[in-house]
């Protein structure tokens, strides 16, 4: 394993009493992700079979098995949304970037994540972008946002000297 | 005078600084609040903010007034909202740029800035004040009513509201067993979903002989499309403070956790900032006030699991176990949260303690139904005018709550149904609107009250297919450990997805409500239990749109895909070729200015077309 993953799990290691919850919570915080050599070092630690750790880091939506992309992209389809059309929403974003929720796109700058409510369901259909929420989105202001964010990432990228052929095709 | 380096030692303290308090904000009674709350935050409300306070800074007017950054104040689609006090003028859809207009016309001169007013979405009235805005004013705010007075994380400005004065009440006038028939006095029953009565609750944790004992505030909030916990937690953590400290003193608990999901960053960080300034004041740990009474609250995240949110599952995931159910018996009282005593209450009931301690249950039950006391929030979003928070009396008609609170249907559409409970629950019809919301019509009628969302449907959404939206959920929180919960749901959405796609019979209807009620009386928890609520229910009101699925290959609300399509009326596409551009599947053809056609195979049926065109030209047959 990595010296940097060795000295951070060595900050991970608490009293006895912290949970493998907060554990992979403080993992998932630091990464974005749950890096399989740092569940592995987990387990060893702290004596637990390794099944036992995946069990808990697949049952709760907060973990991820992944790495995310630059970009995190959530579309909430709880009640409120799904009533105002976010599956709608949800499949149009889906199919302009090309993968399923949970997946993160091939040149790792999106990632797509349906959550079942962000709590601010006055402004059904919701879809978060890096954090920034957006209310009352429909199929084609989905696809207007996103112009917004691929022109943004094309621009960069192109000034960074590399193409990006999501971001190119997006952008047209 | 620094709160934070105080420490009050006795009531009197309290008193002596709350009047320190009031006498400081007496001078600036006047202040701007702007709603901090998810829906405005979303709109763009702490921008707002930060224009604001720079332009009090740079007019040197930061003597004249404070600005609040508040917590929720309810009307969250017409945010951001900024309500200027002490004349409690509302604007609403406030932007960066008219914050120099506020102050200057509003704030300087009274002026009222008409395009900034509320304005009825029925009758076109405008309103000034808040107090007069139908939304607000056939509300009874006892729990939500101090979020605009105040910061969330200012204690000063809690205790000047009054806060902590239950506390004191409970514990220097009342006994443990008082304080309980106080609660049960008051008829208080739980606001996270069974309604079970608190009260009762409390007596058996009492009664059970442990020297250690816990006490639990679930703010799990799992129910997709509720956010009221959330808004409590964020917008006046005190209170809910002040009522798991009531409920340690009262069932003899010296611990309280509150278990909040993680999705809800700023819930969590507010509450540990208000647990931290208790415990400087004194107003938690140790001897509080010297009472001689010890409290402590911790905090535990939640990761994302619905299920996690039922009592059993919850002390699992306290415990850093996988949160999920077990078998009851043995019930928390008997063994809990490490083995002890434990009472779980949701944020919302705990957050009506303090106002039972303080105004007495008799005022209590005079707000509620003669069952249960008190008013309940409820999310009110879906296709409905005003979405956001509405505190009620309970007992209060759907219709009153959806067409005089909530402004009645958007765009003028009919009203199809109201659900309610969650994915316990269930949608009730037209013909139910004049049920009071209270926990036995509404269980009686099929769907149940729940934590408190309440979805309005229009024409517009399927029965079927809200049926299939809950399977789906259910199936995916379920947390498999029970044949008939796992299986069962899984066997229900697959009808239910038949029948949306057209290929479901009429045999197979009968199948899901024999199912349906196997999952209800054979499953292991409340999850399991209910799930078939909303099926049930849709087939109990509905059926004739499970029918038209099934016979007529139809879906009569438009939005079952397979049994949709979109076309274009000649006589109305003007050939603008807008459609055409925005159409992501290039479905359409057409030569510019002559009618346009679209291409059923290529069509992915997003409704891009529908939503762009300015002739009404796209239909969806
Ligand atoms: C699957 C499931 C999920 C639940 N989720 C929540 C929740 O998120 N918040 C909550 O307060 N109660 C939830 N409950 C209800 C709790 O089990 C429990 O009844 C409640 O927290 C007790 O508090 P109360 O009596 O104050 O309502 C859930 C129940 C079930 C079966
Ligand atoms: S249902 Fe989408 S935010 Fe609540």
């Amino acid at each position: 394993m990595e010296e940097r993953t060795r000295t951070d799990l060595e900050n991970l290691k608490k009293p006895n009493g912290s949970s493998v919850v907060s554990l992979l919570q403080e993992v998932q915080e630091k990464y974005n992700y749950l890096p399989e050599e740092i569940l592995r070092e987990i387990a060893k630690e702290r004596d637990i079979p390794l099944i036992d750790i995946y069990s808990v880091a697949t049952f709760y939506k907060a973990f991820s098995l992944a790495p995310k992309g630059k970009h995190k992209i959530v579309t909430c389809s709880g009640t409120a949304c799904h009533v105002r059309g976010s599956e709608k929403v949800a499949r149009e974003i889906s199919r302009v970037l090309g993968i399923e929720p949970g997946y993160t796109t091939k040149d790792g700058l999106y990632s797509l994540e349906n959550v079942n409510c962000l709590g601010a369901c006055a402004l059904a259909p919701l879809v978060v972008v890096d954090g920034k929420y957006h209310g009352n989105v429909t199929p084609a202001k989905a696809l207007e946002l996103f112009k917004m964010y691929t022109v943004h990432e094309k621009e960069e990228k192109e000034e960074a000297g590399c193409r990006c052929a999501t971001a190119k095709e997006l952008a047209k | 005078m620094n709160v934070l380096h105080m420490r009050l030692k006795t009531p009197d303290d309290l008193d002596k600084l709350r009047d320190d308090i009031r006498q400081k904000q007496e001078k600036d009674k006047s202040f701007l609040a702007v709603c901090g709350g998810t829906g405005c935050s979303s709109s763009g409300s702490e921008k707002v903010r930060e224009v604001f306070q720079q332009y009090l800074n740079r007019h040197n007017l930061k003597k004249k007034t404070t600005l609040k950054f508040t917590g929720c104040l309810g009307l969250c689609e017409r945010g951001p909202v900024v309500i200027i006090f002490p004349q409690g003028i509302f604007y609403q859809k406030v932007q960066e740029s008219d914050v120099e207009e506020i102050i200057e016309k509003t704030f300087l001169k009274g002026e009222i800035i008409e395009r900034l007013l509320y304005q009825d979405p029925v009758n076109g009235e405008k309103f000034i004040y808040a107090d007069d805005i139908p939304f607000l004013k056939k509300q009874k705010r006892i729990l939500l009513g101090n979020n605009w007075l105040m910061e969330p994380t200012s204690i000063e400005d809690y205790i000047s509201l009054g806060g902590y004065q239950s506390v004191v009440k409970a514990l220097t006038k009342m006994t443990p067993p008082e304080v309980i028939a106080e609660i049960k006095k008051a008829r208080l029953r739980g606001r996270g979903g069974a309604g079970f009565p608190s009260g009762i609750k409390w007596q058996e944790c009492y009664d059970a002989v442990s020297k250690q004992k816990y006490f639990i505030c679930n703010a799990d909030e799992g129910d997709p499309g509720a956010f009221m916990d959330r808004s409590l937690l964020e917008g006046n953590p005190h209170s809910v403070l002040e009522g798991l400290i009531i409920g340690g003193y009262a069932t003899g608990a010296s611990e309280g956790i509150i278990y909040v999901r993680s999705e809800y960053p700023t819930a969590v960080k507010n509450v540990k900032t208000a647990i931290a300034q208790a415990e400087n004041l004194g107003l938690l740990g140790e001897n509080i006030l010297g009472t001689g009474f010890h409290f402590k609250i911790s905090v535990s995240t939640g990761a994302g699991a619905f299920v996690s949110g039922e009592t059993t599952a919850l002390v699992a995931a306290v415990e850093g176990r996988l949160g999920e159910p077990r078998q009851k018996p043995p019930h928390l009282v008997e063994r809990g949260l490490w083995g002890k005593p434990t009472v779980i209450n949701n944020v919302e009931t705990l957050a009506n303690v303090p106002y039972i301690i303080s105004y007495g249950a008799e005022n209590f039950l005079r707000l509620g139904t003669e069952k249960s006391g008190g008013t309940k929030i409820f999310s009110l979003v879906g296709k409905v005018n005003n979405t956001g928070l509405v505190e009620v009396p309970l007992g209060m008609t759907l219709r009153e709550i959806i067409f005089d609170i909530g402004g009645g249907i958007k765009n003028g559409k009919k009203f199809k149904a109201v659900q309610t409970g969650g994915p316990s629950g269930g949608c009730l019809p037209v013909s139910l609107l004049d049920s009071p919301t209270d926990f036995e019509k509404l269980n009686s009628a099929g769907s149940m009250m729940g934590s408190g969302g309440m979805i309005v449907m229009d024409e517009e959404t399927c029965m079927v297919d809200i049926a299939r939206y809950f399977l789906r959920f259910l199936e995916d929180e379920s947390c498999g450990r029970c044949f008939s919960c796992r299986e069962g749901i899984s066997r229900m959405l697959e009808i239910v997805e038949d029948i949306t796609r057209g290929k479901g019979s009429v045999e197979q209807l009968e199948l899901l409500k024999e199912l349906a009620n196997v999952v209800k009386d054979s499953s292991l928890c409340g999850l399991g239990q209910t799930a078939a609520n909303p099926v049930l229910a849709t087939i109990r009101y509905f059926e004739d749109e499970y029918f038209a699925h099934i016979l007529e290959k139809r879906c009569p609300a438009g939005v079952c895909r397979d049994l949709i399509r979109f076309s274009i009326n000649e006589e109305l596409c003007q050939g603008c070729d807008l459609c055409l551009k925005k159409c992501p599947g290039e479905a359409i053809r057409g030569e510019k200015r002559q009618p346009h056609t679209i291409l059923g195979d290529k069509c992915t049926k997003c409704g891009i077309c529908l939503e762009t065109c300015k002739y009404n030209a796209v239909v969806k047959i």
